[in-house]
């Protein structure tokens, strides 16, 4: 569980980032934060694993106090995957990054070799175990920075903009695979910009402003909401866009999935069908 | 005569084992809105190192076939040259970037083609204002979030007003409302000034709304060109991974339940609930 109370935050500039957030993330949740640029979000969950330590307020993970712990053990529980991969890979070859980790959490030789097979195949670079990261685009490295973490089984996964540089195909599989983590229990927040890919997931979304929190709650709700996405900088899933622009009609106005807008459209246009017969 | 042509045009990076694009012709005339897209790694981004000579002068390698943009051959005029035509945003704004100061950056391709203080200064602010950074100028850009270092790209690029401008992935950490204001401003100056536009882009819920043609690409080479709509309402594009907008997947799904709607496959919101409504009438 994490616990985030009252919590304060400014850098060494005197940029005020947080000014009083609180938040539970309960265990194997899935929450997505979102908000316009600047808003304090990445700021957020850079106390998640003590990166950053609160000015004010406190930051509790599995009830350990965040600023009486160190990153390293922290990491255990909690795993980072940063924005952009190069500020994270540093090894010569994707199984040396993926070993990495787990060497200094003093893994024997042959649960290491047993975890990077199992994160490689996973995630799809079973090819590349002897290639330099630095050589991969910039969605392969992404994934080598994610599996990188999964190895080593962390409860919370935090994700940084975790779509960006994704193609389409690529965005489902981790559509996919969050889900799959999410059936193993684990808790995962993402911060994240992409509408459309929060509103195929649907999870709880944490609406963020000028270092404060504007709204929480399930993304059908907030995702449909132009007020408030309006004031977070953030646009109306493309489904919520044609159903804004249909109230007029009659239909409810909080849809984001598909198959529900599909199912929505065609009872409305049987019924009209049937007024013209 | 088109402002972009390429002719059977291959390129292998030094190095590589396989070419990164292969056998790519492709037209693109004056004023035309164009966005490239296809899977991750299918040759977007080395497409468009070849419109500025970045490729082969830069990078090297070994390029096969013809390219000529706005009337020169690209392979035989260094990028400096070409740069004069083509003003590029790459995906990575950190690349890009160098200046000490926003403003600097943005007056550097001025500084270079030597025009006066005074139409540097004009063109800088006009530049500044259109991505929505003037309050910034003075700014570093390094000590800039990744969203505000793509603002600065891209107004380096506008203070330029080349004749072709090659965006990819432009916007990618921005906030959606910011991505919006930009692609707004980038088709304005499209629609206004003729300047044509090539966009790298994977988000087409966002972008297919402005393009009239569109290239779709897998493992270096073409497989769909041409006009935005018709090749977006092909299903083959369905099986490449390509995110087609949503209203146009949902308009489809309508018809094949049955639901009489207007022939024109629509690729935005306000374009289906358009249609939709002309069907509740």
């Amino acid at each position: 569980m994490l616990v985030v109370e009252d919590v304060q935050f400014t850098y060494p500039s005197g940029v005020e980032a947080l000014k009083g957030v609180s938040l539970t993330v309960k265990d194997g949740e899935f929450v997505a934060i979102m908000g316009q640029n600047g808003a304090g979000k990445t700021t957020l969950v850079k106390h998640f694993n003590g990166l950053l330590k609160p000015t004010r307020g406190s930051v509790r993970v599995n009830n350990v106090d965040t600023s009486k712990s160190s990153v390293a053990t922290l990491a255990r529980h909690v795993g980072f995957v940063f924005q952009n991969p190069d500020h994270q890979l540093f090894c010569e070859t994707v199984d040396d990054e993926i070993a990495f980790a787990l060497k200094n959490f003093g893994y024997e030789q042959c649960i290491i070799e047993k975890r990077i097979t199992w994160a490689v195949n996973l995630l799809g670079l079973s090819q590349y175990r002897k290639t330099s990261p630095f050589m991969l685009s910039g969605g392969e490295r992404k994934r080598v920075a994610l599996a990188s973490v999964l190895a080593w089984d962390p409860q919370i996964l935090v994700l940084d903009e975790p779509t960006i540089g994704q193609d389409h195909r690529q965005k489902e599989n981790l559509r996919q695979f969050i889900m799959q983590l999410q059936t193993q229990g684990k808790t995962i927040v993402i911060v994240t910009h992409d509408v459309e890919f929060v509103a195929e997931c649907n999870p709880r979304v944490v609406l963020m402003r000028e270092g404060k929190i504007l709204a929480d709650g399930q993304g059908k709700q907030i995702l449909t909401n132009p007020t408030l996405l309006e004031q977070a900088s953030i646009v109306l899933p493309q489904i919520a866009q044609i159903f804004k622009h249909l109230t007029t009609q009659g239909f409810p106005v909080n849809i984001i999935d598909i198959y529900e807008a599909k199912n929505l459209l065609m009872e409305k246009l049987e019924e009209r069908k049937h007024e013209c017969l | 005569m088109p402002i972009i042509e390429t002719k059977n045009l291959s390129y292998t990076y030094p190095s590589a084992s396989r070419p990164a694009i292969l056998d790519v012709s492709i037209k693109v005339e004056k004023g035309e809105f164009v966005l490239i897209t296809g899977p991750s790694g299918c040759g977007k981004t080395t497409l468009c190192r070849t419109f500025n000579g970045l490729i082969p002068h830069f990078y090297q390698g070994e390029l096969k076939g013809e390219i000529i943009v706005a009337g020169k051959d690209a392979k035989n005029h260094p990028t400096v040259e070409m740069a004069e035509h083509v003003g590029m945003v790459f995906q990575n704004p950190e690349n890009q970037l160098f200046a000490l100061s926003v403003e600097k950056d943005v007056a550097f391709g001025l500084e270079n083609l030597g025009f006066s203080r005074e139409e540097m200064r004009k063109r800088v602010n006009w530049a500044l204002k259109l991505a929505g950074i003037y309050d910034l100028r003075e700014r570093s850009p390094h000590e800039m979030s990744g969203g505000q270092q793509q603002r600065v790209a891209i107004a380096a690029v506008l203070a330029m007003q080349p004749e072709i401008i090659v965006l990819d992935e432009p916007t990618s950490f921005l906030d959606p409302l910011s991505a919006e204001k930009i692609f707004e401003v980038i088709y304005d100056l499209n629609q206004k000034l003729g300047i044509t536009v090539v966009l790298v882009e994977h988000r087409l819920d966002l972008t297919a709304k402005y393009a009239d043609h569109i290239i779709i690409m897998d493992e270096g080479k073409i497989c769909f060109d041409g006009n935005t709509r018709e090749v977006l309402s092909k299903q083959e594009t369905r099986l490449i991974g390509v995110g087609i907008p949503k209203a146009t997947l949902l308009y489809e799904m309508l018809k094949k339940e049955g639901a009489r709607l207007s022939n024109k496959t629509p690729l935005c919101s306000r374009e289906l609930a358009d249609i939709i409504q002309e069907a509740l009438k």
